[in-house]
């Protein structure tokens, strides 16, 4: 369960300081499907690396599964993001010269699955996101943005986590294959996984049970479809 | 994360640039090689110098003269060539020392020698029958010199062979020929056996003739250069050479003993002497290698952090899936070890291969100890800690979400 409330992130450089979620505060069940949506720039990104514990907000408090996520230590952060999260960044962030599979199970080698088993897992979780088994062996530079993307995905559920995180995962993909990659979202969630979905497009937004409207750092309207 | 895992992202982050991780190796290899390369040249030298003064004897005290030295003044005269040495002196160390078993004193000078037209310049040693057994010579051919010749001031002469092969020519029959010393004729009764050697203490390149007659007819004098004792047994060798000291210190009426006109040392003291000098040339040789060793471990370092700098994203990512600050610090830490014991084992070839290559072509005598190999081991393992140390460290502190930014 994430339940966040007055968060605020200030982003400060030498030259600027950047007032990027203003006391946003939202609570999200175990097992919902939810979309942040917004425009570009309204804080998306920076809402979801705080809630994959990966940023830490400038004030306000974060429980996750009821844990205060200030008070843990650097491992400890690791750990829920090695067992419980599952990212799909919005620039993909995969290893380059690295074969596609690799990529993949890349989440395992840190959580000591052996290598059979972790390939295995790794060709499940691609075979899913409808990457044709050509491409396996590639290295990740040599893919098409919308491969990429499919590998991002297949690598972000690997360790088959409660809670996906998941930046703009159609961005980069044809409706068909955009299509395909939410089917998969909507079983992962009927299988009870919560699923939060950043994008700025309504159409996509409109899968999930519930949009969270963000603007300029704020919570604009929280609103259930089903 | 499993070692056999730690390994393959090992293998796949150095063999993704390979000729840098190549040059990085090669930094390590030249310096371990050449450690074990120079150590192995300066044991060697220790060990043929050792042997050859073992060769010269067994249980040796030699007496040589030296110049008077007054107090705070040096006499300009080097050791050997002062005339303080007599045959009395010989003969009052032979009469009043304990625990010797032989003596022999010689008079050993530069010669013009000729034979047949062919002529060379040697050293002719004057000497006593007890010479061979005191300094371990082996005659070959026909005899040494005996105690009648001695007494009957006889010029007859035992040659080594490479005299002979000089003025006869190569493995000739010299036996019973005639050779002229500084004018004086000379017959051969004996040649020694070859031991081997070169350079200016040649052992094979010597005239043997009585002591007697080297006094009489060559030098003109009764003085000695040399007096070799061989004592009872090694545990009388200090005793000997401190009564040595004492009568000769009577004998030529001298109360300080720092002021002494001649010295006496013992073949310990010279293995140890000649020890402490191979020593230092071995540990100066090695140091002159650590250097480069030096260098290659700052180019470990230089690889490590170029490498951590150009990863950071990756290393943003790694944290972002659940690495810990401990796997980071791992895999980056293990990957400068790699890289030095890769190169530590490929040196350790390389010193062997030089050294090899040193003995075979500069005749010099090397030996590669197992020591050094397992030290060569050790230190570049260590290099790969201490100058991976700082980069793994930082790849490990690094915020995962600000190195994901990176670019
Ligand atoms: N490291 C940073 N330093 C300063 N400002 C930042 C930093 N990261 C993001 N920002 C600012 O914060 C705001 C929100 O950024 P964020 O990436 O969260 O937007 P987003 O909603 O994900 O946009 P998009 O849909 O384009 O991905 C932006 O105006 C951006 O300029
Ligand atoms: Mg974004």
């Amino acid at each position: 369960m994430i339940e966040i409330s007055d968060i605020t992130k200030l982003y400060k450089n030498e030259n600027v300081e950047f007032l990027a979620l203003k006391n946003v505060s939202f609570k999200i069940n175990d097992g919902e499907f939810v979309a942040i949506m917004g425009p570009s720039g309204s804080g998306k990104s920076t809402l979801m690396h705080i809630l994959g514990a990966l940023d830490t907000p400038t004030s306000g408090r974060y429980l996750l599964d009821g844990q205060d996520v200030a008070l843990l230590t650097e491992d400890e952060l690791a750990d829920i993001r090695k067992n419980k999260i599952g990212f799909v960044f919005q620039s993909f962030n995969l290893l380059p010269r690295a074969s596609v599979i690799r990529n993949v199970y890349l989440p395992l080698v840190y959580s000591g699955v052996s290598k059979e088993e972790r390939v295995r897992i790794a060709e499940e979780k691609l075979s899913a996101t409808g990457l044709p088994e050509t491409h396996f062996h590639h290295l990740s530079n040599q893919l098409s943005g919308g491969q990429m993307q499919r590998v991002a995905i297949a690598r972000a559920l690997i360790n088959n986590p409660s809670l996906i995180l998941a930046d703009e995962p159609t961005g980069n993909l044809d409706t068909k294959t955009g299509d395909l990659i939410l089917e998969t979202f909507k079983k992962l969630n009927d299988a009870g996984h919560t699923i939060v979905l950043i994008t700025h497009e309504p159409e996509v937004a409109r899968h999930a049970k519930r949009i969270i409207h963000i603007r300029d750092g704020s919570i604009l309207k929280d609103e259930i479809l089903r | 994360m499993a070692i056999f895992d730690l390994l393959e992202e090992i293998y796949f982050a150095l063999s993704a640039n390979k000729i840098r991780s190549f040059l990085t190796v090669l930094g390590i290899v030249i310096g371990i090689g050449s450690v074990i390369a120079m150590v192995s040249i300066g044991q060697g030298a220790q060990g043929s110098i050792q042997s050859s003064i073992q060769s010269i004897g067994s249980n040796l005290v030699i007496v040589t003269p030296g110049a008077q030295r007054g107090v705070g003044v040096q006499v300009s005269a080097g050791r050997g060539s002062a005339q303080t040495l007599t045959q009395a002196d010989a003969d009052a160390i032979q009469k009043e020392i304990s625990s010797i078993k032989q003596i022999a004193p010689e008079l050993t000078r530069r010669y013009q020698i000729t034979a047949k037209g062919q002529n060379t310049n040697t050293s002719i040693t004057g000497t006593t029958p007890a010479y061979p057994e005191v300094r371990n010579i082996a005659v070959g051919e026909g005899s040494f010199i005996d105690a009648q010749q001695m007494a009957s001031y006889s010029k007859v002469a035992v040659i080594g062979p490479t005299v002979r092969d000089d003025l006869f020519g190569q493995g000739a029959e010299a036996l019973g020929q005639s050779i002229k010393i500084n004018g004086v004729i000379f017959k051969i009764v004996g040649i020694t056996q070859a031991k081997g050697g070169s350079g200016f203490n040649n052992p094979d390149d010597i005239v043997y003739v009585p002591l007697t007659t080297a006094q009489r007819f060559l030098a003109g004098d009764a003085y000695v250069t040399t007096i070799s004792i061989e004592a009872q047994d090694q545990s009388s060798m200090a005793s000997v050479q401190q009564q040595i000291t004492i009568l000769l210190l009577e004998r030529h009426k001298i109360s300080d003993p720092a002021a002494a006109d001649f010295g006496v040392l013992t073949q310990a003291d010279i293995v140890a002497t000649a020890s402490t000098v191979t020593s230092t040339f071995t540990i100066l040789l090695a140091s002159i290698a650590g250097i480069s060793l030096l260098v290659g471990g700052i180019g470990i370092m230089n690889m490590m952090l170029t490498t951590v700098t150009e990863r950071t994203r990756e290393i943003g990512l790694r944290k972002a899936i659940g690495a810990k600050k401990r796997d980071i610090n791992l895999q980056f830490l293990m990957e400068a070890i790699t890289l030095t014991f890769l190169g530590g084992m490929i040196g350790v070839g390389l010193g062997w291969l030089l050294a090899y290559l040193v003995s075979l072509f500069a005749g010099i005598a090397t030996s590669v100890s197992w020591s050094s190999v397992f030290l060569a081991f050790g230190v570049s393992a260590a290099i790969g800690v201490v100058f991976g140390y700082y980069p793994a460290r930082r790849a490990s502190q690094l915020n995962p979400i600000e190195a994901l930014r990176y670019e």
